[in-house]
Parts: C-alpha cells; sequence; structure tokens
C-alpha cells in the first residue's frame, strides 16, 4: 500500500510534546502489512513511546533485518534514517552505527526468523557487548512471508495452520538475552499497549543493551487453535510480574498505587522507572532470580511478561573500548591522521 | 671432497633455515637476516610455515642479493637443518656444491649426506647443553649460536649482530648480555674449528639506502590509521590476522587523546566474516571509515552484505590478505586467487573496485587511499594483498604522507544543503557520474532522511518493483563504475629497451620476480615491454597496451588465470592474445618460474608463429 500516499493533515488540536510535535510526526508510511497484524500495534506503541519521551524524531536509527517484522520501520519515525539490512544482520549492522555516531538512539526491530534462526548468533553477540541499542523481537513464531512455516520460537507441540505439528523445542529469546548479560530484559504482548509503551520508552532510556521479546499473534499464518502466539493464548496465559511508569524529569512517586506495591528504579540518565509489582515476589535486579522465575512458569505453560531484568548501572560498549565522546563519524583528518613527523620515526625504527 | 666445486658467492645466494614450529627460531632468523641489512645488503626472506602452533616443520628463507632481487630465487644455496623430520628433502634441496649446516652433536651415517654438497657440522647441543642448564634457554640460545657461527662462516660483521641485539634488548641488560655471549659461543667454536669463511660471504655494501623493511599487512593497517579508518570489525583467519592485530597496535601508539587518553577508534572482534563486514556496514552508513581484514573464505561468507554495500551504496575497505584456496586451501600458503570471487562478489550483476599493491609501501598508500575511494565511490573496495607481501618482511621504499592531504568524504549532503532546499535524490545522479549524494543519519529533522534497502527502490530511495526504474538504477551504477576508472591506481608500464610486439602484464606480489625475470629474457634475447595493473575497473590503457602488442603475457598466481579472464570479459579481447603464465603451488612465483614459461614460449614462436598455426 505504500503507493497510497499518507495524508499530512491533522487536527489543529492534536496535543504536542516538550518538543512542540505531535504524534504524527512519529508515523511513517503506510503498513503494508496484513490487517490486524500484531506488528502494527508494536509499531503504534514506538510510535507513542517516542513520542512520550519528547524525542527528536531524526535522532533516532532504526535498523532492521529481513521479514515482516524488519519492514516495519518504514512505518514509524519517518524523518529517521531506516535501514532495511540482510536477513539474521541488523545487530552487526546497528553495532557498526552506533559505534560510528554514540549520540543517535539506536532502535533495532527484528523477529524471530531473524533472530532466533539465521542471526541467532548476531543477536546474541550484539547482546554480549553491551551494544547501547532497544532491541526489540516482534515474535509470531512463525515465518509469516514465505506463508507459514515454523520459526525457531515455535513452542513443542504447537500447530501450524496446515496442521503440522512443531517436534522442535523452543528457543526462548529472553531466557537467552538474560544468560548472555542484556541489562534490560523485558516482555510483553503487541495486544498491550499499556505494558508495551512504557517498556519500550525505558528500554531507550537505558544505557546498554535493552532487549524487549513482544509476541505478536500473525493474524494469517499463526492466529489459530493450537498455537501458541494466538491472541487467545497469550491472552489466557500472560502472567505479568509488573506494570511500568516512565518518569522523565517529573517526580517519582505516582500517588495512585498503595504504598510497597511500587518500587522505582532510576536509570543512569535521571529516567525514573515505577514499577507496580504484581508478582510480590518479583525482583527485577535479581539476574539468577529472573531466569529461575522464568524457567518455572515456562514450565507452567505460563507466559512471564514485564520488565524482568534491569541494571540501571550499565555501561555499553563505548565505555568497554573507551573510545572518545565525540562521535566518531565527525572525525577528519586533523584528528585522525598522525601525520608525517610521526610517519618518519616509524620509517627509522623499520631500518 | 665433493665432486662438484663449491658456490662460491658475495652477496648473492640464498639461506634456508628448516625449524620445528614454536621453537623459538624466528625471532633468531629474522636477526640474522636484519643484520644482513645493516651491512647495506638488500635481503629477501620468506616464511614458509604450515598451519600448526607447535611441531610441525617450518622454514625461513632469506635471499640475500646485492642486486635487489626481492622475489623468491628457487633452490638453496646453504641450508640450516635444524629439524630432523625434514632432513632428507632439506639435503636433496640444496643447489650441488651448496652447503648443509646441520648440528653434529649426535653423528650421523654418511648415507645421510649428498657427495656434491660441503658438510658443515657445529655440535650446537653439545655446545648449548654445557652453557645453560634450562631446558627453554637451551632451546632459545641454540639459535642464537648457530647464527654466532654463520656469522664467522659468512664473514658477518659481528659488531652489526651486536648492535641489533642491543637494540632489541633496549633496557633489558640481562638478556642482551646473555644473548650477546651466546652469539660468541657459536662464533668463536666456528672460527677455532672451521674454515671461515665458506664459499658464500656477506661483504658490506651501500645497497639499501633509505629503504625500510616491513610486512605488508602492518603496512597496510597503517595506511588505515593514516587513511581515517575510525571503526575496524574482523575475525581471525591467517594469513590476515596480523591487519587487525597491527592497526589496534599503531592505533594504541597513534590515535589516543592525549588530553583524556579516550581511543579516537573502536576495533571489534567480530563473532564471524559476517558480523565484521555487518559492522563495518553499519558504521559506513553512518558516516564512519571502517574496514575489516579477511582472507578467501572470510570473502565468501561476506559475499551478501557485499552485495548490500553494492546495491545500497555503502561504503566499505576490505582488505583481502590472499590465500591459496579453494575451500580451507592451503592456509599458510600464498596465491592470487580471489580476482573473479572479489572482482565479481555476490548474486545479481555486481562488479567491485579492488586494488593491488606490489608491496607495503602501496599497501599503505592503497589502504589509505581505498578510504577515500569507498565514501567518494559509495561501495566496496577491495585492497588485494597476499601471504606473500602479508606476512613476509620486505624491503620497500619509505612510508611517505603529505601533511596538506584532505580525506575525500565524498558526496555527503549537509543540513545547510538541505536548508538551501537542494533536492536530496539518494539515488539520484545529479552531476552525471553516476554517483548520488547521500546524507548520514541525523542530519536534519524535516529533510534528508531516506530509508536504506536492499531492495529496488526510484531515484528518491522510495521502493520500487517497476522494470523501468530497477534499469534506471542498474544503467546508472555502470556510469559510477566507469567513473571509478580514472579514479582508482593506473597501471604502470615500463617499456623494453627494444621495440617489441609482444608485452607482459602481471600485478601485486609478482612484481620483483617480474622485474627480475626481465632481465633473464632479456640476456636471452627476449624483449618485452610490461605493465602493472594495480586496479579494477581496468584503465583504458590496459585495452591500449594489448591493442599494442601481438602477444600478451598474463602472469598471475591461480591456476584458471583469474585476471585474465576479468580483462577478456570487461574488455572484450581475443583471448588468444592472451598467453597466461600461471603458478599455484602455493609458494611464491619466482624470475626463473617466469623466464623459462615466457622464454618456452618464445622459442615456440620462433618456430611456428602462433598467428598462423590459430588461423
Amino acid at each position: 500500500m505504500t503507493y497510497i500516499a499518507k495524508p499530512k493533515f491533522h487536527h489543529p488540536g492534536l496535543p504536542k510534546n516538550e518538543l512542540g510535535y505531535t504524534h504524527r510526526d512519529y508515523e511513517g508510511k503506510i503498513s503494508t502489512l496484513c490487517a490486524g497484524c500484531g506488528h502494527d500495534s508494536i509499531t503504534a506503541s514506538i510510535i507513542e513511546a517516542c513520542y512520550e519521551l519528547s524525542i527528536e524524531p531524526h535522532r533516532v536509527a532504526k535498523i532492521s533485518g529481513i521479514g515482516c517484522s524488519s519492514k516495519t520501520p518504514d512505518y514509524f519515525l519517518g524523518n529517521s534514517h531506516g535501514f532495511n539490512s540482510v536477513h539474521g544482520r541488523m545487530p552487526s549492522v546497528l553495532t557498526g552505527a552506533n559505534l560510528a555516531n554514540r549520540e543517535l538512539i539506536y532502535l533495532g526491530v527484528s523477529g524471530d526468523g531473524d533472530s532466533a534462526s539465521i542471526g541467532f548468533g548476531q543477536f546474541a553477540h550484539s547482546i554480549r557487548r553491551g551494544v547501547n541499542m532497544t532491541y526489540i523481537v516482534e515474535n509470531n513464531g512463525v515465518y509469516g512471508l514465505t506463508k507459514g512455516q515454523f520459526s525457531a520460537t515455535a513452542d513443542f507441540g504447537s500447530k501450524s495452520k496446515k496442521g503440522v505439528t512443531n517436534t522442535d523445542n523452543a528457543i526462548d529469546l529472553v531466557a537467552i538475552a538474560l544468560q548472555l548479560g542484556a541489562t534490560f530484559v523485558a516482555r510483553s504482548f503487541s495486544g498491550d499497549k499499556t505494558q508495551l509503551v512504557p517498556l519500550i520508552a525505558a528500554a531507550i532510556r537505558h544505557k546498554g543493551a535493552s532487549f524487549i521479546d513482544v509476541i505478536s499473534p500473525c493474524i494469517a499464518f499463526n492466529n489459530h487453535a493450537g498455537s501458541t502466539k494466538s491472541f487467545d493464548y497469550v491472552r489466557e496465559h500472560n502472567d505479568a510480574v509488573n506494570r511500568l511508569d516512565v518518569l522523565v524529569g517529573r517526580d517519582p512517586i505516582s500517588v495512585d498505587y498503595a504504598p510497597g506495591t511500587v518500587q522505582v528504579v532510576e536509570q543512569h540518565d535521571g529516567t525514573r522507572l515505577a514499577l507496580r509489582k504484581l508478582d510480590a515476589d518479583y525482583d527485577p535486579h535479581d539476574r539468577l532470580g529472573a531466569q529461575n522465575f522464568l524457567q518455572k512458569h515456562a514450565a507452567k505453560g505460563q507466559i512471564v511478561t514485564g520488565l524482568l531484568y534491569v541494571d540501571p548501572e550499565a555501561d555499553d560498549l563505548h565505555a568497554h573500548l573507551n573510545t572518545v565522546e565525540t562521535p566518531l563519524n565527525t572525525m577528519d583528518e586533523r584528528a585522525l591522521c598522525p601525520g608525517s613527523a610521526a610517519l618518519e620515526k616509524i620509517n627509522a625504527s623499520l631500518r | 671432497m665433493p665432486e662438484q666445486s663449491p658456490i662460491s658467492s658475495v652477496n648473492d645466494f640464498v639461506v634456508r633455515f628448516a625449524n620445528v614450529n614454536g621453537s623459538g627460531s624466528a625471532s633468531a632468523n629474522e636477526l640474522f637476516a636484519r643484520s644482513i641489512l645493516r651491512h647495506g645488503v638488500p635481503v629477501s626472506p620468506r616464511n614458509i610455515f604450515p598451519s600448526n602452533i607447535q611441531g610441525l616443520p617450518t622454514w625461513y628463507e632469506v635471499r640475500v642479493t646485492e642486486a635487489g632481487h626481492l622475489g623468491a630465487r628457487g633452490g638453496v644455496d646453504l641450508m640450516v637443518a635444524m629439524n630432523p623430520q625434514t632432513w632428507d628433502k632439506d639435503v636433496a634441496s640444496i643447489e650441488p656444491g651448496g652447503y648443509l649446516f646441520y648440528d653434529s652433536t649426535k653423528p650421523m651415517p654418511s648415507s645421510k649426506f649428498r657427495a656434491d654438497i660441503n658438510v658443515i657440522g657445529v655440535p650446537l647441543t653439545a655446545i648449548t647443553n654445557s652453557t645453560y642448564s634450562d631446558p627453554r634457554q637451551r632451546q632459545l640460545f641454540k639459535n642464537i649460536i648457530y647464527l654466532g657461527a654463520l656469522s664467522a662462516l659468512l664473514e658477518m660483521d659481528p659488531k652489526v649482530i651486536e648492535q641489533l641485539i642491543g637494540e632489541q634488548y633496549k633496557g633489558k641488560e640481562k638478556l642482551l648480555s646473555s644473548n650477546v655471549h651466546a652469539l660468541h659461543l657459536g662464533r668463536d667454536w666456528a672460527l677455532q674449528n672451521l674454515k671461515c669463511p665458506i664459499g658464500l660471504r656477506v661483504k658490506k655494501a651501500d645497497k639499501v639506502g633509505d629503504r625500510i623493511f616491513m610486512e605488508g599487512n602492518s603496512a597496510a593497517a597503517l595506511g588505515a590509521v593514516y587513511g581515517g579508518a575510525t571503526v575496524c570489525a574482523w575475525y581471525p583467519i591467517t594469513p590476515s590476522s596480523s591487519v587487525a592485530e597491527a592497526f589496534t597496535s599503531h592505533c594504541k601508539k597513534l590515535r589516543h587523546d592525549p588530553e583524556t587518553g579516550k581511543a579516537k577508534y573502536a576495533i571489534v572482534q567480530g563473532e564471524d566474516e559476517l558480523a565484521s563486514i555487518g559492522i563495518v556496514i553499519g558504521a559506513s552508513w553512518n558516516g564512519a571509515r571502517a574496514f575489516t581484514a579477511t582472507s578467501g573464505p572470510g570473502i565468501s561468507l561476506m559475499t551478501e552484505f557485499i552485495g548490500l554495500s553494492y546495491f545500497a551504496e555503502i561504503p566499505a575497505v576490505i582488505m583481502n590478505i590472499q590465500r591459496a584456496g579453494p575451500s580451507t586451501g592451503m592456509p599458510t600458503r600464498t596465491q592470487q586467487c580471489d580476482i573473479i570471487a572479489c572482482g565479481y562478489a555476490s548474486h545479481g550483476d555486481t562488479k567491485h573496485v579492488m586494488l593491488f599493491p606490489e608491496d607495503p609501501a602501496e599497501a599503505f598508500e592503497f589502504a589509505a587511499q581505498s578510504f577515500d575511494l569507498a565514501e567518494r565511490l559509495q561501495t566496496t573496495i577491495f585492497v588485494m594483498l597476499d601471504l606473500d607481501i602479508g606476512m613476509n618482511h620486505r624491503l620497500c621504499r619509505p612510508l611517505k604522507w603529505d601533511d596538506a592531504r584532505q580525506y575525500d568524504r565524498g558526496k555527503v549532503m549537509t543540513a545547510e544543503m538541505l536548508e538551501e532546499g537542494r533536492d536530496f535524490g539518494r539515488y539520484l545522479d545529479v552531476d552525471g557520474d553516476g554517483i548520488p549524494y547521500r546524507t548520514y543519519p541525523g542530519t536534519h529533522p524535516t529533510k534528508g532522511s531516506y530509508f536504506t534497502r536492499g531492495t529496488s527502490r526510484d531515484r528518491y530511495a522510495r521502493y520500487s518493483e517497476e522494470g523501468a526504474v530497477y534499469v534506471d538504477n542498474m544503467q546508472r551504477l555502470v556510469r559510477k563504475f566507469e567513473t571509478a576508472q580514472d579514479m582508482v591506481p593506473r597501471p604502470l608500464q615500463a617499456n623494453a629497451g627494444k621495440p617489441t610486439k609482444c608485452g607482459v602484464i602481471y600485478f601485486g606480489s609478482t612484481s620483483p620476480a617480474m622485474d627480475e625475470a626481465i632481465g633473464l629474457l632479456e640476456a636471452k634475447g627476449h624483449h618485452l615491454d610490461r605493465l602493472r595493473i594495480r586496479a579494477f575497473p581496468f584503465h583504458s590503457s590496459v585495452a591500449s597496451f594489448i591493442a599494442d602488442h601481438d602477444f600478451v603475457y598474463v602472469v598471475e598466481q591461480n591456476r584458471d588465470a583469474q585476471l585474465r579472464q576479468l580483462i577478456v570479459n570487461e574488455n572484450g579481447i581475443d583471448p588468444v592474445r592472451l598467453v597466461p603464465i600461471l603458478h599455484y603451488d602455493g609458494t611464491p612465483i619466482t624470475a626463473r618460474y617466469i623466464a623459462n614459461a615466457i622464454g618456452d614460449h618464445q622459442d615456440h614462436l620462433k618456430v611456428t608463429p602462433l598467428r598462423k598455426a590459430v588461423s
């Protein structure tokens, strides 16, 4: 539907954020995905999160791989540079982009085929390195564009639309991200915007590798009985451990919550995350506990959602590499070239 | 007594050290080569090593060449046989009248020697064991002891070696004096017990000049530092790993902010070659100068991204240190075998720029230039070294840099230009050279953003599967490649002393052997004009050189005459006119090989002109 121009006019009374932008300024082209696709809901949540954070739209670089999910960066932040790269290789392209200019916000959008199969290695290694990014997997458990093959996140025993039972074990990307040292790990559901929007906002503000697994039912190929990624199944088995509010430059405690049920987490940049605890025993600072909690609930067939782990003091790849504060892409020969005198010394040492 | 008279030669011979990998011989052998250089006599050393860490045979060959022939010569005049595993082959490889130097601590049966060579026994193990008790010391100093003995046999100046040891162990007095002591142990034993010198001698000369002695990989890495590379992503693979390692050490010395101590570079060891090139493409897309270094198998893995770089027009620099393929091939042997793989890398219609340096000095220059070319042309630039240039010390002219030189960042549309209302079409050919403008991410709040993709799109980067739109874009890419022709290093021509209808085309590490072969051929009355190709796409002078000659030999180090194929294909040349001269056994090509192959063909021509034979 990209041939249909998206109308630019909007209601003059549309609310504006701190920078004076409306929602519409964070939108992109018209989606070409199927009507009702969960991915479009995620797109809407990204738009909402960026609007609420008052991010300058052009200061985001949105990078994806190949697949339905990877098409979505065209549908939000139309004034941002986007890069629809190579299947499974979003993480490496994003890593390189991030090294070149540490001042932009990096949004990596991928799918379960892109990240759990062909790009499983790149997913793992970008997380390991602590690249400062928000890595969103739009997880529908199926290859949509090629018409319904199982992906590696499809649960063992789940049924495809054609009635085939999956006999391979599923990869839980959240469990892997926790094990690999991601410093912000969350899971959500495309149908739960209230939970998802603050998670995306918090992940963007997080310095370090943020990973969000968003279960996003495929309306065309994975929304039937027997699927464990359908709207009905996810709604029935969703076990949210917390609900989040992201507070930027405002008072941390929201009076709406009963005392003792809110946990405030302050991130590097001053952002405060107000976590409304739904599960009294859940501690989002305990990596081991999170892994354990996840496994236990998975065994019971429950899909744990919410902010599962955050390390508010995290560092990123630039800190590990001790790179200069100035973006590398702005440096010229005066900053980078050692010059002829240094070269003469090198020549002398080679005789 | 040998029937053959002993080889007698001053400053023109080949010494080969046969060692066991991991025995610490490499530094002693390199010291030998450097000390001859310090006598003012050019040397050309080569490592011949296995894909192994410890235990397998390894050789180090030093061609001593006052005439300055830096190619491999072939044959061995003096074999330093320190490896029992390869004894028989090593002894057999000595030229008649040559010399065998060995550890005579244990007696060897006479059947293990040859009658036509001169045998020099030094009881190295006995000397070592009587002096040192620590096993590691015994192993390391044995190497220095044989170096000492060789210095006496070849009439080298011990002061020169001592000075080099002094430079190497500056500030480490204990190591310094113990090395000098070991040197003299061997030297004194030889002087007292052997006839010194032998027929091979090193005599002081003044033929090195201001030249430097450097490995191509280190030079290419230094070129990347000078060329402004800030992002390097790589995955270890022989023989390219030392490019990234050298880049790291050069950057540590040259690229830290003096005030904050912070790094003006980022180096990532990727999880594989796919990630390495992905990081390079991401960084280049975002306006940094980025490169990776790899070898054949890495190129195979990177081809999908290389196609993206071509089609989405993203700069990238890939240094390919070629080794013998296909597949894992011979990982520690040299070849020029990735010409087609790189020139046409990736699916669909693609073509890529390749630069072919001949030595470390050119590796430095081309590496630095490759970043200008990558950003100007917005595509992948291959810097094509090989193991012979990359992993061996080569004597070459000193590296030069013009401080007035500015980086060519190519066509980048800035926020100011966008504000002025300049029409920005990411794939719009505004200047007729096929090169569009790009913007860096984050340039302007409302103008200049675009969506980068590997799918077909129109001039304004809008997705399109319209046939005409696709063809328009593909034709522009052809125009851009034509533009590249006049930007890349031009071929260098050197004509024979006499007018001739025969020419020879060669490139890369073949250079020194080719130059030497010309002399050998001229001595036999064969005159050839030479053209050294330094880049692809080929400059128009390649076609005119071929047109000007009846026959052109194309000398290369691969089986399938890949450069010749590329010339035939790109210039529509009649293949009959290009005679392939191919060397691909993994050893560096020699002047003798080239001269024999071309000489045979020329002699054959005299009997039956090929033109008649094929007409």
